[in-house]
């Protein structure tokens, strides 16, 4: 008998209970936070101390083929200030013999019943090298088995990993043989280093496998040291691609996702991994689909400690939405994730400066100048609040950029430059002295002058100036009705098609 | 005459006077400085830039900072402020750039500008490295016009190097034995050590500059350079001081700020008195009263005759001399100082403000303040007696305004088409940032001045 799952009670729900405990591929875990195959797994006592941080299950270190690893191994693409934004590594599967490995899982799961343990596998491609394994996992008491299609470096090369995750035929024909042996779920991990990761998720589910887990790590070169000219992570003046992993990839790792569960001949119960770090990044991963996430960076970052706010964030957020389990949100967001053709041509935004909070650092300015459509301008003075230009709605005309002639970015540095400029001596001022006027000003507004004004009209809705804004809500994106219904591009083509006309291509021509 | 110069060399500085003068605000690491520079927006006509008298492109050259570009962030800065490192320390980064920052809207500290441009600024030093521009790289090739430059302050400099890089000669006068003016002499030991003012002149000194030290320039020279160079530059200055107008001003133990500044920023004054007064409540004279703190004095006051919300000192420089331990003596003056052959007291008395503003005495017993040493600091006045209206019918050399020798903003000239002028004697006596402002629209605006076939040809 399954003991009873933990229950939070949901405030404000009529007495609806959350619970992170769920059921993946028939495997039950006490929460979907499991860690990924990689060095927080590499052995039992490491496990055992991720199980009492919190975490719902492992994934094994990938035990298989003898292997000897290299010095260094790790690298990682640090941005403005924050460190490990993107990490990679060259190091390969457990480098420990598989009998020391699966001694280890034995203890463990004695002493973790409740607990997933899922055996990474990685041998060469031969039917009985995978049965012998299969089994050898198995009788040590792991609860699944991950099959690793997707290590980009090094295991490769001896067509292992990613050399099998790359052909589906591969892929397909070893699901076979492990399903041909195994008693646990089968779970196939996906090598992202594929033009269309669907196919090998197809070929998987088509040779019978349980589950799928995406993404593996993406094949990558962090940086190259430009005293020596070494690429990283060095190893005695060389190096070699790694897979890279980290925040930087979640993007990609949700995209991938996406694809494989938005598509019936692929979609599995599926362990989302890629970049998660937060509870934030595993929702996301769920509503897309996933049914557990897997983590290894942020914990190789921070430790196994990040898994208590994962638990504590997701199911303050279940509490808040009434999601009374992970199933309850799992793949909600699936179908607002469309082909192009199928979107609202004339939904339309438009973006808002918010006075109050701008503090008039202008980079919405320069970006819309430089990096889109020209129609922020810096003409509002003081006293003048909006003034609205009449201009050319994109909607109906073709887009001009700039059509009324505001200064350029160049004329308003130049401008200022010719500005003369003198520190404010108080005694000097005409206005006399004291204190209170040697001060700044007070901080209360920025100048209205400082403000930059939307042309509202030309305003495209490309969300760069909020996107690029550094105040919080400063500007918003807000719905304007175009007083159009909803048509999408393959509604206009089909139209057009039957009408005899011919549309022009989607960027113009 | 100027030969190979190293201005740097000839600073006397003393470990003592380096003990008690530590930086007012220390150096930033390089960690530190990349960390705080990433802290920068990166403004687009960033106010910052706009707030600098010199308009030095700040986020440019944070952003160098940032990518690890210090050469050419310390180029950024040197191409718009050739006082780059000193104004680094000097300016009162509070109510220029600092002021200005758009972090202030959003609750948070302003990038801390000045010490980035320090940063850079000695990075540069440190690696050995000269101005990223020679003479004549504006021009092609010397233009032959020569320029007699009075004053070897930041104005003069600053024109001199604009100059050079024109193509004209240029010729510095001064009456000290080195180059800088205040900036050498005038400016609190922990923000402008007087070494790193002669480090960075050293720098300008390769752009083939001409310097003549110990040189006075009076009407009569000044007649000479006139007939001998193609236009003259007034960096003069004020020079002069405001007198007290009391009894016993002139006594031994009572001398003006900047001959206070200047003494100990030499090595020539090395202890104060016990008690020290400093009247006026100026920058100049927060600067004095503090100096006198880090010089042992154990009771400083500054004395002024209007109250705290009146006094002309920047906050932040009350708030420094507060944390210093100077008291202040508000609505009194003094009315005498009294000594047997030196300082012994002040003599004050109370005040009040009429309605109108002015100031009267108040009735009841004048306080009397005993001190060894008073400061003076009430306020610089033009002394450039040599091109002030002469009586007896000789026409002034230039056209003074309030005490001030007029320009035209844009370009520095004066009245006088052959004469052109920046710095405190222009602008009634501000920061260094300004002077080097004012010697730069000067020397652009003589360049061309020149180069419309104007001087002695």
């Amino acid at each position: 008998m399954e003991d009873a799952p933990e229950l939070e009670w949901l405030p404000g729900s009529g007495g609806i209970m959350a619970t992170l405990e769920t059921t993946f591929a028939g495997i039950r875990t006490l929460n979907p936070f499991w860690l990924a195959s990689a060095p927080p797994t590499n052995c039992g006592e490491q496990i055992m101390r991720a199980f009492d941080a919190g975490w719902g299950g492992a994934v094994w270190k990938t035990i298989g083929a003898q292997v000897t690893n290299v010095s260094s191994r790790y690298s990682a693409l640090d941005w403005n200030g924050q460190k490990m934004m993107g990490f990679n590594n060259i190091e390969l599967i457990s480098d420990r013999p598989p009998e020391v490995n699966l001694r280890e899982l034995a203890e463990v799961k004695r002493r973790y019943p409740r607990h997933v343990v899922i055996a990474s596998l990685m041998v060469e491609s031969r039917r009985e090298a995978w049965h012998e394994m299969v089994a050898r996992a198995e009788d040590a008491g792991a609860d699944g088995l991950e099959l690793n299609f997707g290590c980009p470096h090094g295991m490769s090369e001896r067509g292992m990993g990613s050399a099998v995750g790359q052909v589906p035929a591969y892929c397909g024909q070893i699901t076979e043989w492990v399903k041909e042996r195994a008693r646990t779920p089968v779970m196939v991990k996906l090598t992202p280093n594929i033009t269309d990761i669907r196919l090998p998720a197809r070929a998987a589910k088509s040779a019978g496998a349980d589950a799928l887990s995406a993404i593996n790590t993406i094949n990558s070169i962090t940086g190259i040291d430009l005293e020596t000219l070494e690429p990283r992570p060095k190893v005695d003046g060389q190096s070699s691609h790694g897979g890279y992993c980290g925040p930087a990839v979640k993007p990609i790792a949700l995209s991938m996702v996406q694809q494989v569960m938005s598509d019936p001949e692929a979609a599995l119960p599926l362990s989302g991994i890629g970049g998660i770090g937060s509870w934030q990044d595993a929702a996301e991963f769920i509503l897309l689909g996933a049914g557990t996430v897997q983590v290894c960076t942020a914990v190789m970052h921070y430790g196994y400690r990040i898994v208590e706010d994962m638990c504590d964030g997701l199911l303050a957020w279940m509490r808040h939405k009434g999601y009374a389990s992970i199933s309850d949100f799992r793949g909600l967001s699936l179908p607002r994730m469309q082909e192009w053709k199928n979107l609202n041509l004339n939904y339309r935004v438009v973006a808002k400066i918010h006075r109050e909070s701008c503090i008039g650092c202008q980079l919405c300015y320069t970006a819309c100048w430089d990096g889109a459509h020209q129609c922020i301008h810096l003409d509002r003075m003081e006293g003048d609040l909006e003034t609205p230009v009449t201009g050319t709605d994109p909607r109906f005309a073709q887009h001009e950029p700039n059509p009324h002639g505001k200064p350029t970015p160049a004329m308003v540095v130049a401008e200022s430059m010719r500005q003369i400029t003198v520190t404010p001596i108080p005694k000097l001022s005409w206005n006399g002295g004291g204190l209170n006027r040697t001060q700044t000003p007070l901080r209360a507004q920025t100048p209205l002058s400082r403000v930059p004004r939307v042309d509202g009209d030309e305003c495209v809705g490309c969300n760069l100036c909020s996107l690029v804004c550094p105040v919080p809500e400063c500007i918003t994106m807000e719905r304007v009705d175009a007083g159009l219904p909803r048509e999408t591009w393959a509604e206009r083509s089909a139209t057009a098609e039957n009408e005899g006309r011919k549309e022009p291509g989607i960027w113009g021509s | 005459m100027s030969g190979a110069t190293s201005f740097y060399s000839k600073a006397r500085g003393t470990e003592e006077i380096a003990q008690r003068f530590a930086d007012l605000h220390p150096p930033l690491n390089e960690t530190a400085a990349v960390t705080e520079a990433l802290r920068c927006l990166y403004c687009f006509n960033a106010p910052c830039m706009g707030a600098c008298p010199t308009h030095i492109d700040v986020p440019k050259f944070i952003k160098k900072i940032a990518s690890g570009n210090l050469e050419g962030s310390a180029r950024t800065i040197l191409e718009a402020n050739i006082l780059g490192a000193s104004c680094a320390r000097a300016c009162p980064v509070q109510v220029l750039c600092e002021g200005a920052c758009v972090m202030h809207y959003d609750n948070q500290q302003p990038i801390a500008i000045g010490r980035l441009q320090r940063f850079a600024m000695d990075a540069l030093h440190a690696s050995g490295g000269s101005l990223p521009f020679s003479p004549c790289d504006l021009s092609g090739s010397e233009t032959g016009k020569r320029v007699a430059l009075i004053g070897a302050g930041p104005a003069s400099l600053a024109c001199a190097a604009e100059l050079r890089r024109r193509g004209v000669r240029a010729a510095i006068f001064d009456a000290r034995p080195l180059p800088g003016g205040l900036n050498t002499y005038g400016i609190a030991e922990y923000k402008l050590p007087l070494a790193e003012s002669l480090r960075e002149i050293d720098l300008l000194a390769q752009l083939g500059v001409e310097f003549h030290f110990d040189t006075t320039v009076d009407a009569a020279m000044l007649a000479e350079l006139e007939a001998g160079y193609d236009a003259i530059f007034l960096g003069v200055g004020l020079g002069g001081v405001q007198k007290l107008g009391v009894v016993g001003e002139d006594l031994p133990g009572a001398i003006s700020a900047l001959e206070f500044i200047a003494a100990y920023k030499c090595g020539e004054l090395r202890e104060v008195p016990d008690r020290v007064a400093v009247i006026g409540a100026g920058n100049t004279a927060t600067d004095a009263a503090i100096a006198a703190v880090r010089l042992g004095a154990r009771e400083v006051h500054m004395v002024y005759r209007r109250g705290s919300e009146q006094m002309s000192a920047f906050a932040f420089e009350y708030e420094h001399a507060r944390e210093m331990g100077v008291g202040f003596l508000w609505h009194v003056m003094p009315v005498r100082v009294i000594g047997d052959g030196k300082v012994e007291a002040l003599e004050l008395v109370q005040l009040e403000t009429r309605e109108d503003g002015s100031l009267a005495p108040r009735d009841g017993q004048h306080v009397l303040l005993e001190v060894d040493l008073v400061i003076k600091a009430i306020g610089q006045t033009m002394q450039a007696e040599f091109v002030k209206e002469v009586q007896g019918g000789e026409p002034a050399r230039v056209q003074l305004e309030k005490g001030r020798i007029l320009v035209d903003r844009e370009t520095g000239q004066t009245s006088n088409p052959k004469y052109f002028a920046g710095g405190d004697c222009t602008n009634g006596g501000r920061e260094v940032v300004d002077a080097v402002a004012d010697g730069r629209r000067a020397g652009v605006g003589m360049a061309a001045w020149l180069g419309g076939h104007h001087g002695n040809a």
